[in-house]
């Protein structure tokens, strides 16, 4: 995919972070991946940026089925049951 | 029950848990289906809200699968696990209702990221030009780490802003980042319930979750 010789640039290491973070990345890929890593604060802060980001949608919604829904559907449940 | 389906055992989608809860749901087990209720139905209204927009419609959405679960519970074979059979019934009817309200849907099986417009996940003015002498295509200025994220995430008004970023992100983005991150699941589970490959799921994650982190990052410099 990618020249071996050279190192990845910034601007090509933002549209690979999915990737990383899916662990779908060649071997090969991954190595250049985490040695520009290294050497680039920049990216760091953007790859925690990235997983900060996942972590908040993770924690949008917490919610309970509402009493009334949960007592409809217990009606239909019994309805079906004798249907 | 006479005429129930048999659970296929060589399958590994359906796991012990689904068996018990089928098994049981099919017996009558109003315990059961109460379980299934508190496990799935938030996330169920959630998801319908992708097609439907308005709350209520997406809880009768909901009730309408939950109607669909019991009449099909029999003619379950367990060839999906019983969370993707689920949520397959609640895609077929909030797409059914979203195609009453006669707006077009196109399904995500048949995206194609060759035909769409690339989306940088970065602006490309962040970033120095391809002829620049030592750095090209480096930052031109370094982000700045969200510091003090947490404090200020606490804060309600920064939840109600990531799901206006949602609700406006373009409909196949929007499914596979609410199934992904919001709801956890895995990319097998949701290119099962949305009939897209690996990769495009893939690819429309990525566009989605570049987009909420550069809105995010917007967001939290204007504070």
């Amino acid at each position: 995919m990618m020249d071996d010789e050279q190192e990845l640039t910034c601007q090509e290491l933002v549209e690979l972070v999915t990737e990383y973070l899916e662990g779908t990345l060649s071997p090969e890929d991954r190595v250049r991946f985490e040695a520009h890593l290294v050497t680039c604060p920049g990216c760091r802060t953007y790859l925690e940026q990235m997983r900060q980001t996942i972590e908040l949608l993770g924690r949008i919604t917490e919610e309970m089925i509402p009493e009334r829904a949960k007592a409809e559907l217990l009606h239909a449940f019994r309805t079906w049951k004798r249907g | 029950m006479a005429g129930s389906a048999p659970l296929d055992p060589s399958s590994p989608a359906a796991s012990e848990d689904d068996r018990r809860l089928v098994e049981a749901l099919r017996a009558g087990d109003e315990g059961a289906f109460t379980e299934l209720l508190e496990r799935y139905h938030t996330a169920l209204v959630r998801l319908a809200m992708i097609y439907v927009a308005d709350r209520a419609v997406a809880e009768e959405v909901a009730q309408e699968t939950w109607l669909g679960v019991l009449q099909g519970i029999d003619r379950f074979e367990g060839r999906a696990s019983l969370k993707t059979w689920i949520f397959h019934i609640l895609l077929n009817c909030a797409r059914t209702r979203r195609h009453r309200e006669a707006r077009s849907i196109p399904f995500s099986a048949f995206w194609n990221p060759a035909s769409e417009p690339d989306e940088p996940a970065v602006e490309p003015e962040r970033f120095l030009p391809g002829d620049h002498p030592t750095w090209p295509h480096h930052w031109n200025a370094f982000p700045e780490p969200w510091s003090g994220l947490e404090d200020r995430l606490v804060a309600r008004e920064t939840y109600t802003y990531i799901r206006q970023v949602i609700e406006a992100l373009p409909l196949h983005q929007r499914e596979v980042i609410t199934l992904r991150d919001i709801e956890g699941w895995t990319p097998s589970e949701v290119c099962a319930a949305l009939g897209v490959s690996e990769a495009n799921q893939r690819v429309l994650l990525h566009r989605a979750r570049s987009r909420v982190r550069r809105a995010l990052e917007q967001y939290l410099r204007e504070q």
